[in-house]
C-alpha cells in the first residue's frame, strides 16, 4: 500500500524589535534571569498592554510578502490556559480575525519546477517565559514573556519532508531578506511545530494526524516527519489506528514520542481582549508598508539569470542572504568585462567556500570589492594562477591587504617569462629521460607529468599555458 | 470638612497640611474600631510622605508602590505592588497625601454590600446595623463618617454610586477612558473605571480635574482635552432637557425611595428643568448581560491569581504537583463570591457555550447602549434613582447571589454604555437612611453632570447633614 | 438551561479551582438560580445585532518601538511565596 504524507506547518517567529509587544522592556537575548521585566510583561494586577507599532508593522511585512490577503479590521483575543511561563495565565494572541489570511508561498521542487504551498494565516501573539526543569521543581525565567510573536500557518499542502524543508529554507531566505527576525531556531527565534497525515495515494479525505514538537533545527524536522510517515503507515499498514496527539521529538533516539491525546485538549475559552481597541489597517498603511519590502530572493534569483547570465543554480546559490545577494551583485556590476562567468565562479567557488568554513557571509570575509575584482583581473590575465589565487583570497581575507600587495610580497607572480621558464624546462628534462621516450612513445600524459614537475620547482608561479608550449616544442625538436 | 474648605484654610495658612493629617488620624482612631472603612488599620498610620495638599483614602484595588494593595482578598495577601497606580501618580503630582491603609472593598469588586471583603463588612455609618454598600463600601463609609476627606472607588457596575447612596455622599463615575485604568486591579476590563467619592460636588469636580486625562499606559484612555470641571458647577438648570426613564419606576422597588426621588425630579423641575418622560426598552436585560460580561472578563483577569510569583501559595501536601498547588491556592485563596463568579464567567466562555451566553450578552450590550444614544439625541441628561432601596442590614442579601446581583440594577446600564454618571443624596428615609439620586449624560460630558447636580446641590440641604455615630 | 453539577466541575477545572463537595452542591444551585434569570436574554432576536466587546469607537492606539527601564530584580521577586536565586519556582511541570 502506498500512502501520500500530508503535511502542514506552524511556524513562530520572533520579531526583531527592541521592546516587548505590549510593554518597553528590551528583548535582547541571553540576559540575567527576570532582569528585563516589567509590571506588564509580568503580568503584575492592574498592569495594561500597549502595542508596540513596529510589531505590527513588521508582521505586515511578513505578511504581504507571503501575498497574505492583511484584514481591514483586526483585533487581539486572549486565550486562556494555566501555565507557570505564562504570567497572566492568558496569551493575547488573535482568534477569529488575525492580521492576514489565506497567502502562498512558492517553493521549488526537484527539478526546478515550482509549487505553491498555502499559507492560512499570518498572526500576532506574545511569547511566554522560559522554564528550567529541576528534578522536583521548575525555574521560570520571564525575560522572553511578551516578546512579540509572529505565527505563520501553512495549509496542508506540503506531500514529503522533502518539500517541508524546502518550505522553511525559502521561508527563513524570505524573513531574513525582510530583516524582521533573526530565524535562529538554536535561540528560539524560530520555531516549528508540524501536522501530518496519511492518506492512501489518491484519496481525497484526510487521515487522523499528528502534532510534532520540539524539533530545534530544519535537519530535525525532517528527519521527524520522515520517521512519522513510517510509524504512521506501519500502523496503517497493520489496519491499526492512528491516534490524533501531540508528539515530541527525541533528538537523542531519532523518534517521536506521544506527549498528549486529543481528549485532554485545552477549552481555550479565547474572547476579545478588552484591554486592546481593534486595529484598523487602511489602504495607506498596506502601501507604506508594500514600500519597505525588498526584491525576494526568487525574484532577485530570475533577474540575476537574466540580467548576468547566470544559471538558475548559480543565481539560487548567491539570492540565498540577502547580505550575499548584494555583496554578490555588487561584484558582478562591478566586474568590468560583459561575460560575467569568470567572477560568478569565483563567487560561488572560493569566496563563497571561505564565508562558509568561516560561518559568515560573503560581505562579512571584511574583502573589498574591488579587491576581488582585482583578484580576479589578476588571474584572468594569466598574471598569476588559479592555485597562487586561492592563497592570494585567504591571505587577503586574513591580513586585509590588497591582491596586488600580496602577490608582490609573497612574490607570487606568475612567470610568463619565456628566457626563464627555458631554463627550467632544460633542468626538468635532464632529470626525467624516461618521460620524454614516453612521449615519443606516444603518451600524452607524459607532458601533464613534465608540467607539474616545472610547476613544483617554480612554488606554482609558473604560467602551465607558457611552459606547455615550450615543452612541446622542444620535446618535438628532441 | 470638604477638601475645598481645607484648601481654603490651607491657602490661608490657618492650618497645615500636618494638622489635618493628625486630626483625621485622631478620627480614625477613634471611629474606625466602629465603623471599619479601613483595612489593615494598625496602632499607627504610616502615611506615605506628607504633601501640601488635603489627604485621600484609596480603594484596596488601586495600587500604591510598596504599600500593600491586596483587593480586600486572602490570595493577595501581602501583596505590595512595585508601581504607582497612574491616579496616584497624578494625585501625588498634585500634592495629594496618599494614606497608606486602604479602604474596605468587596473582594475584588465583586459585591454591593462590603460583606465579601476577606476582613469583614463595614458599617453604615448612618446605621451601623447596616451595610454601606459596595464594593466601594470603605470609601463611601469613610468619606460620610469623616474618616476620610474625600476618596478614590472603583465601578464596574455601581460600585461608587451604589454606596455613595446608602452613605449620602457624592459618587461619579466617569465615563469609560476619561480616568486610566492603569494600575487599578481588572475586575471587568470593558466596564471598570476609578472615580471620586466626596462630601459635595465641587471636590469632585476638584478630585476629576486630577485623575482625568490621557494615559500611554492604558489604551483603552481617551486622548480627549480635559475640561475644568469645576468650572461646570454653575447653579442654573433653566432649559435642560431631562429624561425620565419609564423603566426605573417599577415594581420592586422601595415605595420610600420613590416618593423621595419623585419629589427630586420634582425640584429639578422647579429649577427650571424640562423633564419628559423616556423610554430605554432594553433595560430589563442589563443585570443579565452585566453578569455575563464582567464575569467572563473577570474569569479571565483572576487567572494570574495562581501562587506563582505574588499574594498566597497554599502550603498543602498536595501542592507538590502543579495543578494541585493551583487548584488549591485559588481554591483557598477565593472567597465564595469570587469563586462563583469565576466559574459563572469561566462556563459563559467554555466550549458550546460562547455563542449562546457570552455573545449573545455582547450583542444585548449594543441594544442597551443604543437605547441610551437615542435618548441624548433629545435629552442633556437622564435621573433615576441610584438604588431601589436605601441601605440593608448586614446578612439580608448575602445568602441569595441574584437578589444582591439585582440591586445594582439602577447603575449597570452606565457602565455597559460607557456613560458618566453620579450619585448625589436626594433625602433620607423616616429610619434617617440616605436616598441617592442618579444623573447619568452622554460619553465625555461629565459638565452636565456636574451642572445639574451642583445646581440640585445648592438648592436642597442633603449634603449639609452628617451621620451621629454611636 | 439546565446545569448540572459536571458542568460546574469542569469550569471549575478550566478556572483551577478547587471545590470541596459542599460547596460544589452550593454552587450548582446557585449558578442554576443566576443561569435560569440570564436565560431572560434569549427572549430577545439578535441575529442582525452586532456585539460591543469595545464600548468606544476606538483603534489603533501604539506605543513607539522605544526601551524603558524594565523594574529593578529586587522589585520583580520581593514579592515571590517561593524562589531559588533570581528565578520564580514551582512544582515540577510535567508534561
Amino acid at each position: 500500500m502506498t500512502y501520500e504524507p500530508v503535511i502542514g506547518l506552524e511556524v513562530h517567529l520572533h520579531l526583531k524589535t527592541q521592546t516587548k509587544a505590549f510593554c518597553g522592556c528590551s528583548t535582547e537575548f541571553g540576559q540575567e534571569p527576570n532582569s528585563q521585566v516589567c509590571p506588564v510583561c509580568l503580568g503584575f494586577p492592574g498592569s495594561l498592554p500597549v502595542l508596540n507599532k513596529t510589531a505590527l508593522d513588521y508582521g505586515l511585512k511578513v505578511a504581504l510578502a507571503l501575498n497574505c490577503q492583511i484584514q481591514e479590521y483586526t483585533k487581539f483575543d486572549r486565550k486562556n490556559y494555566f501555565y507557570p511561563d505564562l504570567p497572566k495565565n492568558y496569551q493575547i494572541s488573535q482568534y477569529d480575525l488575525p492580521l492576514s489570511k489565506n497567502g502562498f508561498l512558492e517553493i521549488a521542487l526537484d527539478g526546478g519546477k515550482l509549487k505553491r504551498i498555502g499559507i492560512r494565516r499570518v498572526h500576532l501573539e506574545e511569547d511566554a517565559g522560559k522554564l528550567i526543569h529541576q528534578e522536583d521543581s521548575s525555574l521560570i525565567d520571564f525575560n522572553r514573556a511578551g516578546i512579540p510573536l509572529l505565527e505563520i500557518v501553512s495549509e496542508p499542502g506540503l506531500n514529503s519532508p522533502g518539500e517541508a524543508h524546502e518550505y522553511l529554507t525559502t521561508l527563513k531566505s524570505i524573513i531574513e531578506y525582510l530583516y524582521v527576525s533573526d530565524c535562529d531556531m538554536e535561540k528560539g527565534s524560530l520555531r516549528c511545530d508540524a501536522n501530518i497525515s496519511l492518506r492512501k495515494t489518491g484519496q481525497q479525505d484526510l487521515g487522523t494526524k499528528a502534532e510534532l514538537k520540539n524539533m530545534n533545527s530544519f535537519k530535525a524536522v525532517k528527519e521527524a516527519l520522515t520517521f512519522e510517515i513510517e510509524r504512521q503507515a506501519e500502523l496503517l499498514n497493520q489496519k491499526k489506528t492512528v491516534v490524533q496527539e501531540t508528539r515530541s521529538w527525541d533528538v537523542k533516539n531519532l523518534e517521536t514520542v506521544s506527549m498528549r491525546t486529543k481528549e485532554e485538549a485545552q477549552d481555550y475559552r479565547y474572547f476579545p481582549e478588552p484591554d486592546l481597541p481593534p486595529f484598523i489597517l487602511s489602504p495607506d498603511k498596506i502601501t507604506e508598508i508594500k514600500k519597505t519590502i525588498p526584491e525576494l530572493p526568487r525574484d532577485k534569483m530570475l533577474r540575476f539569470v537574466k540580467d548576468y547570465g547566470l544559471s538558475d543554480y548559480d543565481a539560487k546559490i548567491l539570492v540565498a542572504t540577502l547580505k550575499d545577494a548584494n555583496f554578490s551583485e555588487e561584484c558582478i556590476r562591478l566586474y568590468s568585462k560583459n561575460d560575467k562567468k569568470p567572477i560568478v565562479n569565483w563567487l560561488i567557488g572560493p569566496i563563497l567556500y571561505e564565508a562558509n568554513s568561516r560561518n559568515c557571509n560573503l560581505s562579512d570575509l571584511g574583502v573589498a570589492v574591488k579587491d576581488l575584482i582585482g583578484l580576479v583581473d589578476f588571474v584572468e590575465r594569466q598574471e598569476i594562477s588559479y592555485l597562487a589565487a586561492k592563497s592570494v583570497l585567504s591571505e587577503m581575507i586574513n591580513i586585509k591587504d590588497s591582491p596586488a600587495n600580496i602577490i608582490q610580497k609573497k612574490n607570487l607572480a606568475q612567470i610568463s617569462d619565456i628566457k626563464s621558464l627555458e631554463l627550467q624546462v632544460g633542468e626538468v628534462l635532464k632529470e626525467n629521460p624516461k618521460s620524454i621516450q614516453d612521449y615519443k612513445a606516444g603518451k600524452g600524459n607524459a607532458i601533464m607529468f613534465l608540467v607539474g614537475q616545472i610547476m613544483k620547482k617554480t612554488g606554482g608561479k609558473a604560467n602551465p599555458k607558457v611552459v606547455q608550449e615550450i615543452l612541446k616544442r622542444r620535446l618535438s625538436n628532441a | 470638612m470638604t477638601a475645598h474648605e481645607l484648601f481654603d484654610k490651607l491657602n490661608r495658612k490657618e492650618i497645615s497640611p500636618r494638622d489635618i493629617i493628625t486630626s483625621l488620624q485622631d478620627r480614625i482612631r477613634q471611629i474606625d474600631p466602629k465603623v471599619k472603612a479601613y483595612v489593615r488599620l494598625s496602632d499607627s498610620l504610616h502615611q506615605t510622605p506628607i504633601l501640601s495638599g488635603i489627604p485621600i483614602s484609596i480603594k484596596d484595588n488601586i495600587c500604591t508602590e510598596g504599600y500593600n494593595t491586596e483587593c480586600c482578598s486572602k490570595i493577595l495577601a501581602g501583596f505590595k505592588p512595585p508601581y504607582d497606580a497612574t491616579v496616584i501618580t497624578k494625585l501625588k503630582e498634585a500634592g495629594a497625601t496618599v494614606l497608606d491603609v486602604k479602604t474596605n472593598m468587596d473582594e475584588f469588586a465583586f459585591g454591593s454590600s462590603t460583606e465579601n471583603s476577606c476582613f469583614g463588612p463595614s458599617r453604615n455609618p448612618w446605621n451601623l446595623e447596616c451595610v454601606p454598600g459596595g464594593s466601594s463600601g470603605g470609601s463611601a463609609a469613610a468619606v460620610a463618617a469623616d474618616e476620610a476627606i474625600w476618596a478614590l472607588g472603583s465601578d464596574t457596575g455601581g460600585s461608587i454610586r451604589q454606596p455613595a447612596s446608602f452613605c449620602g455622599v457624592v459618587g461619579l463615575k466617569p465615563t469609560y477612558g476619561r480616568v486610566s485604568r492603569y494600575g487599578l486591579i481588572a475586575f471587568a476590563s470593558s466596564l471598570d473605571q476609578i472615580g471620586p467619592i466626596t462630601k459635595d460636588v465641587r471636590d469632585c469636580a476638584i478630585l476629576m480635574n486630577i485623575i482625568s486625562g490621557f494615559d500611554a499606559h492604558d489604551s483603552t484612555s481617551v486622548d480627549l482635552k480635559v475640561p475644568d470641571y469645576t468650572k461646570g458647577l454653575v447653579n442654573d438648570i433653566k432649559g435642560i432637557k431631562i429624561g425620565i426613564p419609564k423603566e426605573y419606576f417599577v415594581e420592586g422597588m422601595d415605595a420610600e425611595v420613590k416618593t423621595i426621588v419623585q419629589e427630586a425630579v420634582h425640584k429639578l423641575k422647579d429649577l427650571g428643568a424640562d423633564l419628559k418622560e423616556v423610554t430605554l426598552p432594553h433595560t430589563e436585560y442589563a443585570v443579565s448581560v452585566y453578569y455575563i460580561v464582567a464575569t467572563a472578563e473577570a474569569s479571565s483577569n483572576l487567572s494570574r491569581f495562581d501562587g506563582v510569583q505574588y499574594g498566597f501559595r497554599a502550603k498543602s501536601a498536595k501542592s507538590k504537583n502543579l495543578i494541585d498547588m493551583y487548584e488549591s491556592t485559588r481554591g483557598n485563596g477565593f472567597g465564595e463570591e469570587a469563586k462563583r463568579r469565576i466559574i459563572l464567567g469561566t462556563f459563559a466562555l467554555s466550549h458550546g457555550y460562547y455563542d449562546a451566553y457570552y455573545l449573545r450578552a455582547l450583542k444585548v450590550r449594543t441594544l442597551i447602549k443604543e437605547d441610551f444614544d437615542k435618548v441624548f439625541k433629545d435629552f442633556d441628561c437622564i435621573v433615576t434613582p441610584t438604588s431601589p432601596t436605601p441601605a440593608f442590614k448586614i446578612g439580608e442579601k448575602i445568602k441569595d447571589p441574584l437578589k444582591m446581583y439585582l440591586s445594582d440594577i439602577y447603575t449597570i446600564s452606565a457602565n455597559l454604555a460607557g456613560i458618566p454618571a453620579i450619585s448625589i443624596p436626594c433625602g433620607f428615609t423616616k429610619k434617617r437612611l440616605p436616598v441617592g439620586l442618579q444623573i447619568l449624560a452622554k460619553a465625555f460630558n461629565e459638565e452636565m453632570l456636574f451642572r445639574a447636580a451642583y445646581t440640585y446641590e445648592q438648592n436642597t440641604p442633603w449634603h449639609l447633614e452628617k451621620p451621629k455615630i454611636e | 438551561m439546565a446545569i448540572d453539577k459536571e458542568t460546574v466541575k469542569y469550569a471549575a477545572k478550566l478556572a483551577r479551582i478547587e471545590l470541596k463537595p459542599k460547596e460544589l452542591e452550593k454552587l450548582s444551585l446557585q449558578l442554576q438560580d443566576t443561569l435560569d434569570f440570564i436565560d431572560q436574554l434569549k427572549k430577545l432576536d439578535i441575529k442582525e445585532i452586532n456585539p460591543t466587546s469595545h464600548i468606544l469607537p476606538m483603534n489603533n492606539v501604539f506605543r513607539e518601538d522605544k526601551i524603558k527601564d524594565s523594574l529593578p530584580i529586587k522589585k520583580v521577586l520581593d514579592n515571590a511565596p517561593a524562589l531559588e536565586r533570581n528565578f520564580f519556582v514551582v512544582p515540577k511541570v510535567i508534561e
